[in-house]
């Protein structure tokens, strides 16, 4: 492999691994002061306890959410300088402006909710941890919309005597229709995620008969969150198809392995096609179903892979312009699979305590709890593989290339040894955070402190 | 004052802000073993840094998100170039941030030691390579222009590290460790205090020696720019009054000035750089704040985004030190072997 082919899984490994955990800390950010705030209204201890201990798993993640986002911004200059220079004028400015914004925001105000319960007044504290949370929030819709103008360049111009694209206007930048759609996409999605954390992890306590008490509520929460976002979900989802059919058509297409045009084109179930990736040999579909998902009309026309390489040739020149379909194919479905198989779980949960009063069932519903954390976290890795794999062979739709993209003079010897020594400690990490998870849940909310000290203690409730 | 202008000020300004914060963070992450001789000092040197070191940290994002904006061609060319000693930084910083959050977790001797390995070690390498760093890109660095008319650097990893640039990173070292103890004599109480103290005036001393060397190194090899000269006596001033302070056992006038002195090395560095961001040592083009900007619209939007946020910022984190103002003792820490995940609660 030449230094971009490893750029390039590098920035897959460091980009998938950060967004494992940032979903998990923005969702559960909001429901931790959801749990607070049931305490600060109500002043019933098992909501203490749930805020604290759930507290500590939200702490756990964002931890590695925090350190491996560092990484993030370093690795446009380091590894992709050619890009940095194209788009800097741009691309810079919401990534300054998520560190102005929201980086300062979350970091003071979760430092202040940490190390607050001592310090702070009850309603400060509580402010806090919506402050920081709301920060997190921030911080995703620069970096989104930072994103959604790789996907969809709007608001530059050209300058050809410095080579490079050049801001013209910031407003349609930051809301533009990509990065709204994006957003509210993304951001359901992180609600499933933190949905399904709380819920698998009250779940299974519930079901082992520990902590009932604290877990019920927070399991109920849980269940409601996945179930909701999971429709939102599919809402902003419809309509981000709908977006990027529009603006990048060969995405759709790759997605659905469509490879003629075609009215009334069915959603594809299953597809093999052939090796060198022009033709379908065998396809089992829903009537019409991509047509509607994608122009919202059965009739409308669907443009087909090959009808679009004949276009971008033209109109780009030569080359090829198909990203790896069946990468883009299966992505797409195993993104809305792990995210439908979450939702499922939650409802029956959710039907089965109903009907019991409480959550009761053998080892496959203990089973299922485990499993519905990871799922959604699964899916939304497989929609930014989606996202990003099927733009290629463009860094910068329709105006950079990938492959144009590295930095020239860093060798494929330094390329390889920050990837394996970046793969290697988020392995190491990624076993330790995971084993702290574990710990911290069989360990379980802690019942035995008082609620708040005498006022001779002068010891910490919080120390690291 | 031309927009260039304007923004090579304001990173200069994040930089002063991230070596001040951060800076007493890596002296303080340095000093874990060599000050904490037990549980209960230990945590109470993390705890000093608790709720503030992420906080701290972000300056240095935004430094690098400012020059990304602001200055593209100086962030890829820096940033590509630089390129195994950034590695080696953002390798700490990950190690960093994560043994702070897990270490006192489990109360296991050896898990906390090796932490404790990892805080050391990941605050030394940054303390170190950031003078480095700064001492390479004032001096100038081998670059070349590539076809596509790009300022690129030009040699490898061993070119940065020269006597000059090893000279800097030893100062920042010291600089930093001194700073950290004088910040744990201001935030602790006990022996802890005393010792902190003590140790601040010898490691100030030898960082008196290495910055003078290191100064008049860059007043006679490099600049005669009338502010540099007056922002090295300046230094050297403000690290005499800080070290005296401290002598006195006035630790927060102490801070104050250590403060000052770590502010003002960054600001005379950026003095003799300007209005150069990376010049070049072997006659190729290098970048200044005109031809490694953005364009002046950009420039526009992100100073009125900066002239808006910044003071919220500094008024929110300057909070945030108020609510932590207290000094912090080591028996203040109950239970200090004890992790929380020692024990099941049921």
């Amino acid at each position: 492999m030449g230094s971009l082919e490893i750029a390039r899984w590098q920035f897959a490994i460091t980009t998938i691994y950060h967004f494992i955990f940032v979903p998990i800390t923005i969702g559960s950010g909001f429901l931790v002061a959801g749990l607070q705030t049931a305490w600060y209204r109500t002043s019933q201890e098992k909501y203490l306890r749930a805020t604290k201990f759930f507290g500590k798993l939200f702490l756990i993640n964002f931890a590695i959410g925090v350190v491996t986002g560092i990484v993030q911004e370093f690795q446009f200059g380091m590894n992709w300088s050619t890009y940095s220079r194209f788009v800097g004028d741009i691309f810079g400015a919401p990534l300054a402006m998520e560190g102005l914004l929201a980086f300062f925001l979350e970091s003071t105000f979760l430092g202040l909710w940490i190390f607050g319960w001592d310090y702070l007044p009850k309603k400060i504290h509580l402010a806090t941890i919506w402050l920081a949370a709301t920060g997190t929030l921030i911080s995703a819709y620069f970096i989104l919309a930072a994103n959604s103008w790789m996907q969809h360049p709007v608001g530059y111009k050209i300058n050809p005597m410095k080579g490079r694209a050049e801001l013209t206007n910031i407003f349609s930048v930051l809301f533009q229709k990509t990065a709204l759609s994006t957003f509210f996409h993304t951001i359901t999605s992180t609600f499933l995620c933190s949905g399904a954390l709380f819920a698998g992890v009250a779940g299974y306590l519930v079901l082992k008969g520990k902590y009932v008490e604290i877990m019920k509520p927070v399991l109920k929460v849980g269940l409601i969150t996945v179930i909701i976002s999971f429709l939102l979900v599919g809402v902003t989802g419809d309509y981000t198809a709908r977006v990027m059919t529009s603006q990048q058509p060969m995405k759709m297409a790759a997605a659905e392995a469509l490879y003629n045009s075609k009215t009334n084109a069915p959603f594809s179930l299953f597809t093999i096609g052939s090796l060198d990736g022009s033709h379908s040999v065998f396809q089992i579909g829903i009537p019409s179903f991509l047509s509607i998902m994608s122009h919202g009309s059965p009739n409308s026309q669907v443009e087909g892979i090959n009808d679009l390489q004949a276009q971008y040739i033209n109109k780009y020149g030569p080359g090829s312009y198909k990203p790896v379909i069946w990468l883009a194919y299966w992505s797409f479905r195993l993104m809305i699979g792990f995210g439908a198989l979450a939702a499922l779980i939650a409802f029956l949960a959710l039907w089965k305590i109903r009907r019991n009063k409480t959550l009761t069932g053998g080892k496959w519903l203990q089973g299922a709890m485990i499993l519905l954390p990871i799922l959604p976290v699964v899916g939304i890795s497989f929609g930014w593989i989606f996202t990003e794999s099927a733009r290629q062979p463009w860094i910068v739709f329709g105006l950079q290339k990938t492959a144009t993209a590295v930095s020239p003079q860093v060798n494929s010897g330094e390329v390889w040894t920050t990837m394996i020594v970046f793969t290697l400690l988020y392995g190491i990490l990624a076993i330790i955070e995971f084993g702290l998870m574990i710990r911290t849940i069989k360990v379980g909310p802690d019942v035995t402190s008082p609620i708040s000290k005498s006022e001779h203690d002068q010891t910490l409730v919080i120390a690291y | 004052m031309t927009l260039n202008s304007f923004w090579f000020l304001l990173i200069a300004i994040l930089w002063i802000g991230y070596f001040i914060l951060e800076g007493f963070d890596f002296g303080v992450g340095i000093l874990l073993r060599v000050l904490g001789k037990n549980e209960a000092e230990r945590r109470t040197l993390l705890t000093t840094l608790g709720p503030i070191w992420d906080g701290n940290e972000v300056w240095l994002l935004v430094a690098g998100g400012a020059t990304f904006a602001a200055f593209p061609e100086w962030y890829a060319t820096l940033f590509s170039g630089f390129y195994l000693p950034l590695f080696l930084i953002l390798l700490s910083l990950i190690i960093r941030g994560v043994a702070f959050e897990y270490r006192s977790k489990y109360g296991s001797p050896t898990w906390r030691n090796r932490w404790d390995f990892a805080i050391s070690i990941s605050s030394f390498i940054p303390a170190l390579l950031w003078g480095v760093a700064f001492s390479n890109i004032v001096r100038g660095i081998p670059l070349h222009t590539s076809k596509l008319g790009n300022v690129e650097y030009a040699g490898g990893f061993f070119n940065l590290l020269n006597l000059y640039s090893l000279l800097g990173g030893v100062t920042t070292l010291f600089l930093f460790i001194t700073h950290g103890a004088i910040f744990i004599s201001l935030k602790t109480d006990g022996e802890l205090r005393i010792k902190a103290r003590f140790l601040a005036i010898r490691t100030g001393l030898v960082t008196a020696v290495l910055a003078v060397s290191y100064l008049l190194w860059t007043l006679i090899g490099l600049t005669h720019k009338s502010l540099v000269i007056l922002g090295s006596l300046l230094i050297v001033i403000t690290w005499i009054a800080s070290l005296a302070f401290n002598f006195l056992g006035k630790e927060g006038w102490s801070f104050v000035f250590s403060s000052l002195t770590t502010a003002l090395v960054v600001a005379t560095l950026f003095e003799a750089l300007y209005p150069n961001v990376l010049p070049s040592n072997n006659g190729s083009l290098g970048l200044n704040i005109f031809n490694a900007s953005s364009s002046h619209y950009t420039l526009k939007v992100m100073t009125i985004v900066a002239v808006f946020m910044t003071p919220i910022v500094l008024l929110y984190q300057g909070w945030t030190y108020w609510i932590f103002r207290k000094r912090i003792s080591p028996n203040q820490i109950s239970d200090p072997h004890k992790g929380v995940l020692d024990h099941l609660h049921q």
